[in-house]
């Protein structure tokens, strides 16, 4: 594939794959190559003499990083990655190696004096052991911090939550409290391959019983004779909607075939706003001293209406 | 600052004590939220066990439950002095995952601002160094400065500080021509006269001179083994600049040089990065009378979303618009290491994907952590005065240390 994009370039070297595999075949697991780059997968053992090898007789004298994967469904969930850095070749390649909780990796910190934080960090986020480490303390979570946040079975939220207490005057840790949920949208599609079931949709799976319940006659309700009974009473006695006034029914609303129809609209613009409102802009600027004269006009008459 | 007295288990009959004392989490001088326990012999500064992640805020996590655009302004808040730089580093792994071609006008304007950010940096970093030794002025000036960088950024993508403004494909939208040129007369007039003013103050300064020669000298090996990058290694005297060995958008059209320090001491981490700034400056002027007309993001329309006055008039857009801000767009399977030269050095992003919208795990490699963790051997046999002007050459934020 053609490389389009523009990230950083750093030198192929040829045939660079099989001339590390070959040095490294003893402790060798996989070598891959994605993205034109390359990663070796290691015994998990033996990185001390890998890296060794790589940093003495490969050139690639700095350790960049060391980060920490973890793939719950393995059987050694973490995954230690290495990152190294050609400074005189100028090249980068990956060293990993599979962990689990109780197996510890063989510190690199005799190799690199960086590796030291690197190395807790990964501790401190996975709990990935390294053996022979100087001091693996926590490095970035708060002190007396429980647990390995970045773990995938960990929740986002974590476990506790600190405030200042006015009344102990000092902070306080208590668990989380959380007034809304965290939203966690899926956006698998169902025509996409997501294979869960919809909601309603185990109610399908569900194997037709034997008799069906049908209630064809009044036993077969299952109430007794008395709730039939019961059931016939009205609920509340005096429904004032049901009760007869005595009174007509109010009459039916007047035809309406008979009123003219209504006048073809004035003005040949399209626009309803303005075929509709020109007279009511104007008249409140032009005619207002006048304006309080109609209106007594037509309150008279209205009075007259009320005194009949 | 808390003091214990304690026992020096070294001491045969004489009883010389040594001191514990606590530099931090809250001095001016820590840069941040840096707890630094030291043990003083005197004032002689005998170990020093830096205490970071105060400002841990789970940064790595918090990318794992969103989606690859929705992680894109945390980058920001990591190095929060040089946002753009951290985002370049993301926004290149994802298209290194993805392939996708990057329009060359985004790629000049990604240069451009990614050096604009540089200087931006640099003013801070010089300014509050220069202060940590005991000069006032300077920091005024070149504040000065970084504030017309941060009216730049506001007037390219809206915000002064978290622009998040480069996305996987180009950048967010198009700069105004006016930008461009109001870039080039500050490059001509501003930046020059007032920044050679403010270090015309500082670097022949005699007193600025006895704070920083000589401390902290750091041999190239140990700055190799210790894992050093930018501004730290160069002033080792190693000439080592990613965006000129491994270059990424457009660095290998720009002509620019590496300074390197001879000393490798903390006047030269000074000078290496007040001679950046020149150079970036000749980066900027490059991309300005270089950068060509064109689209300033991928025309890939299941990564790049299409602009909102498109959207409102064309069906295909508008479906397009709302899966990428709903849903986003999913990477193939895969991972990938990508670093870039940021202004502290390499920051590197290793990105795991697992085929869905939202990264698998994303690591974030910070500049900080392998420099402040010299400390100790950079420190040792120094006077405590002296940490203050070890720490602020190396040019450490803690939004980015700690993640």
């Amino acid at each position: 594939m053609a490389t389009l994009h523009s990230a950083p370039r750093f030198s192929a070297i040829e045939g660079l794959k099989d001339t590390l595999a070959t040095a490294l075949s003893a402790h060798l697991v996989e070598a891959g190559e994605e993205h034109g780059e390359l990663s070796f997968t290691v015994e998990r053992d033996s990185i001390e003499d890998v890296l060794r090898t790589l940093r003495d007789d490969f050139d690639y004298q700095q350790l960049m990083e060391i980060a920490g994967v973890d793939y719950p469904a393995r059987a050694e969930r973490f995954e230690v990655v290495y990152m190294l850095l050609s400074l005189t070749k100028n090249n980068r390649i990956m060293v990993k190696l599979a962990a689990s909780e109780d197996t510890p990796v063989p510190t690199v910190t005799t190799l690199w004096p960086n590796a030291n934080w690197l190395e807790r960090e990964v501790f401190d986020m996975y709990g990935v052991l390294f053996a022979g480490h100087p001091d693996l303390r926590r490095i970035l979570t708060d002190y007396g911090f429980e647990g390995h946040p970045f773990r995938k079975d960990f929740p986002l939220t974590g476990y506790t939550e600190l405030r200042y207490s006015e009344d102990l005057k000092r902070v306080v840790y208590e668990p989380v409290e959380l007034a809304q949920d965290l939203r966690q949208f899926d956006f698998m599609s169902p025509w996409e391959g997501a294979n869960y079931v919809l909601p309603g949709d185990e109610k399908a799976a569900t194997p037709p019983v034997d008799e069906p319940k049908t209630t064809e006659s009044p036993k077969q309700t299952g109430a007794g004779k008395k709730t039939d009974a019961k059931a016939a009473e009205k609920v509340s006695k005096g429904a004032p909607a049901e009760d007869d006034s005595g009174k007509a029914d109010a009459p039916p609303p007047e035809p309406t075939e008979d009123r003219p129809s209504r006048k073809p609209r004035k003005g040949k613009t399209t626009d309803t706003k303005a075929a509709t409102q020109p007279k009511a802009k104007k008249a409140p600027t032009k005619k207002k001293p006048a304006a309080k004269k109609p209106a007594a006009k037509r309150a008279t008459p209205k009075k007259k209406d009320a005194d009949e | 600052m808390s003091m214990q007295l304690e026992q020096s288990p070294t001491t045969g009959d004489e009883v010389i004590s040594n001191y514990t004392i606590n530099f931090g989490p809250q001095h001016p001088a820590a840069h941040g939220v840096l707890r630094m326990v030291m043990e003083l012999d005197g004032e002689i500064i005998e170990r020093i066990d830096p205490h970071v992640g105060l400002l841990h805020r789970g940064t790595e996590k918090l990318i794992e439950h969103k989606t690859y655009l929705q992680a894109l302004p945390y980058f920001d808040r990591l190095d929060y002095c040089s946002p753009l730089c951290q985002e370049h580093s993301y926004v290149l792994a994802i298209e290194k995952m993805l392939n996708i071609e990057v329009p060359i006008r985004a790629q000049y304007l990604r240069v451009l601002f990614a050096e604009l950010t540089r200087i931006s940096n640099h003013m801070l970093n010089i300014g509050a160094h220069v202060m940590d030794v005991g000069a006032m002025t300077p920091n005024l000036w070149v504040f000065e400065l970084r504030e017309d960088t941060l009216n730049f950024f506001e007037r390219a993508a809206g915000a002064r500080m978290h622009m998040a403004w480069f996305r996987p494909g180009g950048v967010h939208q198009d700069v105004p021509l006016k930008l461009l040129t109001d870039i080039g007369d500050w490059l001509d007039g501003r930046l020059p006269e007032l920044f050679g003013d403010a270090m015309s103050l500082v670097l022949d300064n005699r007193i600025f001179k006895q704070r920083n020669v000589d401390i902290a000298v750091v041999s190239k090996e140990d700055a190799i083994a210790w894992g050093f990058s930018g501004p730290m290694i160069r002033a080792a005297g190693i000439p080592w600049d990613l965006r000129k060995s491994q270059p990424y958008d457009v660095y290998d059209r720009m002509h620019f040089d590496i300074p390197v320090g001879t000393n490798s001491d903390c006047y030269d981490r000074f000078v290496v990065r007040v001679k950046e700034v020149y150079e970036s400056a000749k980066i900027i002027k490059q991309c300005l009378a270089e950068m060509p007309t064109g689209p300033i993001a991928s025309d890939d329309r299941k990564v790049s979303p299409p602009k909102r006055g498109e959207m409102k008039q064309s069906m295909e857009a508008l479906i397009h618009h709302f899966k990428l801000y709903t849903e986003g767009f999913h990477v193939p399977a895969g991972e990938v290491y990508v670093a870039t030269e940021s202004p502290k050095g390499e920051f590197g992003v290793y990105l795991v994907s697992d085929g869905s919208n939202k990264p698998y795990r994303c690591k974030i490699r910070p500049t900080a952590f392998s420099h402040l963790q010299a400390m100790d051997f950079m420190s040792k046999g120094h006077m405590l005065p002296d940490a203050t002007a070890i720490l602020g050459a190396i040019d450490v934020v803690f939004g980015e240390c700690d993640r």
